[in-house]
């Protein structure tokens, strides 16, 4: 860990934190619908876990996906212009907010269906065994994934056959408004995967640093071939679950607390040394040409709606 | 070249030819490997490819599928065996929410070239959690493809038809099927999906039929035919697409219709072809469209109940009279 890679790690968290601020705006201008669901205070989990991947890798996220998509290294453009539903959005104006597809950079949504994605990622690490390809699959999921059958499925079967799987727990303590201990008799996420005797981490989600030590260590672990990891970050989403939540279910003075911890801040304080205003006009530059990308983007003509439900001839 | 055998030896056969010339072509379900199969179809395959490649997998139906569609998006061809459709509805949300959308919302990024196949219907005495026919359900989405083959030759030919597609595909085979014989041509073209076939030619009424019912109708044919009534009998062969052309060329020849459906009445595939059939041929109807479907109930466990639930020959013949009749 040098200077350089925390002066990188903070451009990267701030460019996320803009970028969803900028989104609430144009939300409140209808420009984006939908749903949209804020990952500001949780940035150091995909900053810290993307930085460990290399390009080979595939990532499976969920529809709180906007920061883990810009740490993969989509394009602020491609993601902006999807969130306006535009042709030039990444997954074509289709998906929208919590649905962005990037073949680039193999990334595999974006999946609303809350732990949907972990048999996705089951089998994706499964060719990659079967076809002995050193590749690794990093699976992202929230707390509230902890209670689906399919999260326990899962863990099972990457645990049993020994998948080159990272599974990233996002505990962010609510599942929309329903905290972690009103629905869950052991609230120690680590401890269930433990229980699949797969390795089990339990660290600081707020600090991009712990988390990409620790994923950059999950990730070599599993490259040698020693099986899935699951790394249960522990943070807090500041903003409310999507733009139709009142928080009616937490304190102003709980999310206050936990903004005594907010990532960027925690990252400054570490490394006094970032020129914390230096980043400011670079990002907000980014952000204007996203959104004059997006607002100058095309919609798709109404004769090509039922286009992608079924491939074109000649594909494979 | 040509033989007789089994439909549950066509599955295999297919199966293993398609392993053998596709190494990125595996099975994975429940009891596939040391048990051979609930069905017994893949008997034989563990010890000819391995546990790599002939998986047995925990009974966790919506993950094992889910973890196929992932391996399909990693550039393998799965083939995911679920041990009846009434156990599929465990892994729905991976079908339906997976399967079938992700090219879409990928905007034709990433396409999902997935096999499921599954046992489906009743007449086992199997009670109302075995027995059920649930194809046409299937058949409401958009993003999947319905193969429903009846025959021998289909049996085989449409493990390869649906392992060249490059999007889902679920195959239903009926367990009443499994033990069938029938010609085998492992050396003919296959006809392709979407593709229904005109098994018995005739001029007075057209009877159109999928899977098991295919028989049913073949069976309740040669009656009619003892009788002066000639039916054209239509295996439609793939429920998603419906053959729309062969259905209708066929209505503009008999002007009378009937559908068997293995599924029930209400919301049903028969629903479905009927609503086409207004839709594109009306006018060349002499009669009310009939149609023989299973009872609007659970399937029962006692045999006399349960085969009165099912759509039966007798039925079809009842049916079929009751179309003649009419004006």
């Amino acid at each position: 860990m040098d200077l350089n890679l925390a002066k990188e790690f903070y451009r990267q968290m701030l460019l996320i934190r803009r970028f969803e601020e900028k989104c609430v705006e144009l939300y409140s201008k209808e420009k984006i619908r939908g749903f949209l669901h804020l990952y500001i205070g949780e940035e150091a989990i995909a900053v810290g876990v993307m930085h460990a991947l290399t390009l080979d890798d595939a990532v499976f996220a969920t529809y709180r996906e906007h920061g883990h998509a810009l740490a993969r290294g989509i394009s602020p453009n491609k993601i902006m212009a999807e969130m306006y539903g535009k042709v030039e959005g990444c997954s074509h104006g289709r998906g929208g907010s919590m649905h962005i597809f990037d073949t680039e950079t193999r990334f595999y949504g974006g999946s609303a269906i809350v732990a949907g994605g972990l048999p996705l990622a089951v089998g994706m690490a499964l060719s990659d065994k079967m076809m002995k390809r050193n590749r690794v699959t990093v699976c992202i999921f929230g707390d509230g994934a902890v209670a689906e059958g399919e999260f326990h499925e899962s863990l099972n079967l990457a645990a049993l056959w020994h998948l080159p799987l990272l599974f990233i727990c996002e505990n962010n303590r609510y599942a929309m408004g329903t905290a972690l201990e009103f629905t869950e008799s052991e609230t120690n996420i680590s401890l269930k995967a433990a229980a699949y005797r797969i390795t089990s981490r339990q660290i600081d989600g707020m600090d991009v640093i712990a988390v990409a030590e620790a994923s950059q260590q999950a990730i070599s672990e599993i490259r040698a071939g020693n099986g899935p990891i699951f790394i249960e970050c522990l943070t807090y989403r500041f903003r409310a679950h999507s733009m139709f939540d009142a928080e009616l279910y937490r304190e102003k003075s709980e999310v206050e607390e936990w903004k005594k911890n907010d990532p960027l801040l925690l990252l400054h304080q570490h490394w006094p040394d970032i020129n914390i205003e230096e980043y400011e006009s670079e990002i907000a530059a980014i952000i204007d040409e996203a959104v004059n990308f997006a607002e100058n983007g095309t919609l798709e003509p109404l004769e090509d709606l039922e286009k992608f439900v079924y491939s074109p001839k000649g594909v494979q | 070249m040509n033989t007789t055998i089994t439909y549950r030896e066509a599955v295999r056969q297919a199966i293993r030819f398609w392993m053998e010339k596709d190494e990125r072509v595996f099975l994975m379900g429940e009891d596939v490997g040391h048990y051979g199969g609930s069905y017994a179809v893949s008997m034989g395959l563990l010890e000819r490819f391995g546990a790599e490649r002939i998986i047995d997998t925990p009974l966790s139906e919506s993950t094992f599928t889910g973890a196929g569609i992932g391996a399909a998006l990693g550039g393998m061809r799965p083939i995911v065996e679920i041990m009846t459709v009434n156990f599929s509805l465990l892994a729905l949300d991976q079908i339906m929410n997976n399967a079938a959308t992700l090219l879409h919302m990928s905007g034709g990024q990433f396409n999902v070239p997935l096999v499921i196949r599954m046992a489906t219907g009743g007449g086992k005495q199997l009670a109302a959690q075995h027995s059920h026919s649930l194809e046409g359900w299937y058949a409401h989405i958009p993003g999947l493809k319905v193969l429903t083959p009846a025959t021998v030759q289909d049996a085989y030919d449409m493990v390869g038809l649906a392992l060249a597609d490059p999007d889902p595909v679920l195959i239903f085979e009926n367990s009443l099927l499994y033990n069938t014989k029938g010609l085998l041509d492992t050396e003919a073209m296959p006809l392709p999906i979407g593709k229904a076939h005109i098994h018995r030619t005739g001029t007075n009424l057209t009877i159109l039929a999928y899977g098991i019912g295919l028989f049913k109708a073949l069976e309740a044919a040669e009656t009619l035919a003892a009788e002066g009534i000639d039916a054209e009998v239509i295996d439609l062969r793939s429920l998603r697409p419906l053959d729309d052309d062969t259905i209708m060329n066929s209505v503009r020849k008999t002007h009378r219709v009937m559908i068997i459906d293995e599924g029930w009445k209400s919301g049903s595939i028969s629903a479905e072809i009927m609503a086409r059939i207004n839709e594109q041929a009306f006018f060349e109807l002499d009669a009310p469209m009939g149609r023989v479907c299973t009872a609007e109930v659970p399937i029962p466990y006692a045999h006399h109940l349960e085969q009165a639930a099912l759509p039966q020959s007798d039925k079809i013949v009842a049916m079929a009279h009751k179309i003649m009749e009419e004006a």
